[in-house]
């Protein structure tokens, strides 16, 4: 049951696409030929009950599966033409264009600075660091909370400041899509808020791949919605089409909170 | 009824190691004060010869701590990158196949009794130390040195190990995310972030390395003298502390007394490296939570 999701994209060049993709876990099939395409400068949501494979799919995106012993995928991923699952391509090269921020803040336990310097140090970064820190950690609506306390463990921050911490670090290599993975889902309401005015932000230079368990969440900050149920792609499209109008009638059972 | 009895039991097990070791440093506490109430404490920390069984006696402990300084810094060089790299693999790249074979190996390095070691040392290291440098003395310090090495491997590594692996998969996947190659993420992320549990390990090795007797009595000599040559003939703690025993040295003389002086500076030595190892890995506990 190959369903490829021809959607409008508005225009937009397409920056990722999923073709026939299924991801096994040893015997366990997660995700089960999904086919999509992600629209560039676009937020995209995968929404879905747990365990439908939502982390499984958006981790395909840039090879964090690789990670994953027994995980196994097939199908292809297309960025600019090149499927990511070929064999001559490297997955750090990948992850490096492709960034992620995980549910869990996740900083590293060295400075503030350094956490934001990170991925460009491991790149040999040549220019002015102090300036690309500035930089990533303004993108992340952080700078100004943080610009007097560079040298301080990035675990005196609070969880919301660490997670947008983590989003600056992302930033700081300069991707093209930025996967997330539930980024707000640790924090309270103020810290949510600020995540979700980033994004809105952020889409202007980087396309996002979100993945969000907060109906109302997907609703106020993506353009496009994917439903996903038992590893399925069951209905993808504009997030207004999904929310108020799906042709499938378990998206309108799950986007009115009937189940999940 | 029969509960308690049990539980009475097992408390005096436990009651009893506990008074055995209050014994010992008793025992140890009192005829080092008795030494010291005839040499001063100052000639024994600071004076660089050491003769109790000659005519003219010297206390000077300094060239038995200098041996064991010696053992224990060569013990580390051999250990410390071994051991380490040795627990980055088995953390970070070894299969699990691979790992579960390995880890018993290198554990089995751990039962290998210590006389062994001696012996090699005396009939293997030697001889190869001596290929390159033939002014090498018989018994040297080098060829304890490096046996003692091997011997400590699985304290660094598999304490190491335990650090590396307690750091949160999360941390990985964070730099993995960032474009960050394997190498990279042990280097980088895993081992800083492990860094008090591996200093912890190293402490505890070195330690171990200081107290180590068999080997270094075999291997090292029993020449009492201030070097840092590890071609020379030297002598330890424990190694002084053996030949002694061993010899028939009647009881309440002062030579008899040194071997509680100087079993009691290695207990002091010892379990200060054992405090400082705890110390530092209860602030690791402290690093990502
Ligand atoms: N490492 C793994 N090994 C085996 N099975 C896994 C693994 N990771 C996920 N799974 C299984 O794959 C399925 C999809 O998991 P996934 O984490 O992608 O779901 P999810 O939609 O992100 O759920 P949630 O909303 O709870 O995060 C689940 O049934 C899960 O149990
Ligand atoms: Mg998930």
């Amino acid at each position: 049951m190959a369903t490829v999701h021809e959607i409008d994209t508005g225009g937009h060049a397409p920056a990722l696409e999923a073709r026939n993709l299924s991801v096994f876990y040893g015997e366990k099939q997660a995700v089960k030929d999904v086919s999509l395409v992600i629209p560039a400068h676009q937020v995209v949501a995968l929404i879905g009950p747990s365990g439908c494979g939502k982390s499984t799919l958006l981790r395909c995106f840039n090879r964090m599966n690789d990670l994953v012993i027994g995980a196994r995928i097939e199908g292809e991923v297309l960025f600019h033409g090149q499927n990511l699952y070929d064999s001559d391509v490297d997955p750090v090269e990948v992850r490096r264009r492709i960034g992620m921020v995980f549910q869990k803040p996740n900083p590293f336990p060295k400075s503030v600075y350094e956490n934001a310097a990170f991925g460009p140090r491991i790149q040999g970064f040549k220019g002015d660091l102090d300036d690309l820190v500035e930089e990533s950690l303004r993108a992340a609506a952080l700078w100004d909370e943080v610009s007097d306390r560079l040298s301080e463990s990035a675990y005196t921050l609070s969880g919301g400041q660490q997670q947008r911490l983590c989003i600056a670090r992302t930033l700081a290599v300069k991707p093209e899509i930025v996967l997330m993975d539930e980024p707000a889902s640790a924090l309270d309401p103020i810290a949510t808020q600020k995540i979700e005015d980033l994004i809105w932000e952020l889409k202007e230079r980087y396309t996002i791949v979100i993945v969000t368990h907060n109906m109302q969440q997907a609703a106020r900050i993506s353009d496009y919605a994917a439903f996903l149920y038992m590893g399925e792609l069951i209905e993808y499209g504009p997030t207004d089409t999904i929310f108020t109008n799906p042709k499938e009638e378990r998206t309108e059972s799950y986007v009115t909170g009937r189940f999940g | 009824m029969k509960e308690r009895a049990i539980g009475w039991a097992l408390f005096a097990c436990a009651g009893l190691s506990t008074l055995v070791t209050a014994g010992i440093v008793c025992i140890l506490l009192r005829e080092t004060l008795g030494f010291f109430s005839e040499v001063s404490i100052v000639e024994y920390l600071t004076g660089t010869e050491w003769t109790p069984q000659f005519g003219e006696k010297h206390f000077g402990v300094l060239p038995l701590a200098a041996g064991s300084l010696l053992i224990a810094t060569g013990a580390a060089i051999v250990a410390v990158p071994i051991g380490l790299l040795t627990a980055i693999y088995m953390s970070e790249y070894a299969r699990h196949r691979t790992r579960s074979v390995l880890k018993p190996t290198l554990e089995l390095l751990a039962g290998v009794p210590t006389v062994v070691y001696g012996y090699f040392a005396l009939t293997f290291i030697t001889p190869l130390i001596r290929q390159f440098f033939p002014e090498t003395d018989i018994f040297n310090a080098a060829s304890a040195a490096v046996v003692v090495g091997i011997m400590i491997i699985p304290t660094v590594s598999s304490l190491s190990e335990d650090a590396l692996r307690a750091v949160p998969q999360a941390l990985r996947e964070g730099a993995f995310g960032l474009g960050a190659t394997k190498l990279e993420v042990s280097l980088r992320v895993v081992v800083p972030a492990a860094l008090s549990g591996i200093v912890a390990s190293f402490i505890l090795a070195i330690s171990r390395a200081v107290g180590e007797t068999m080997a270094v009595s075999i291997a090292a000599g029993n020449l009492a003298q201030l070097t840092a040559n590890p071609l020379k003939s030297i002598q330890t703690m424990t190694a002084y502390v053996v030949q002694v025993s061993l010899g028939d040295t009647p009881q309440g003389t002062i030579v008899y007394q040194t071997l509680f002086a100087v079993a009691f500076t290695l207990f002091l030595i010892t379990l200060a490296m054992n405090i400082l190892s705890q110390w530092v890995m209860r602030r690791f506990r402290e690093v990502y939570e």
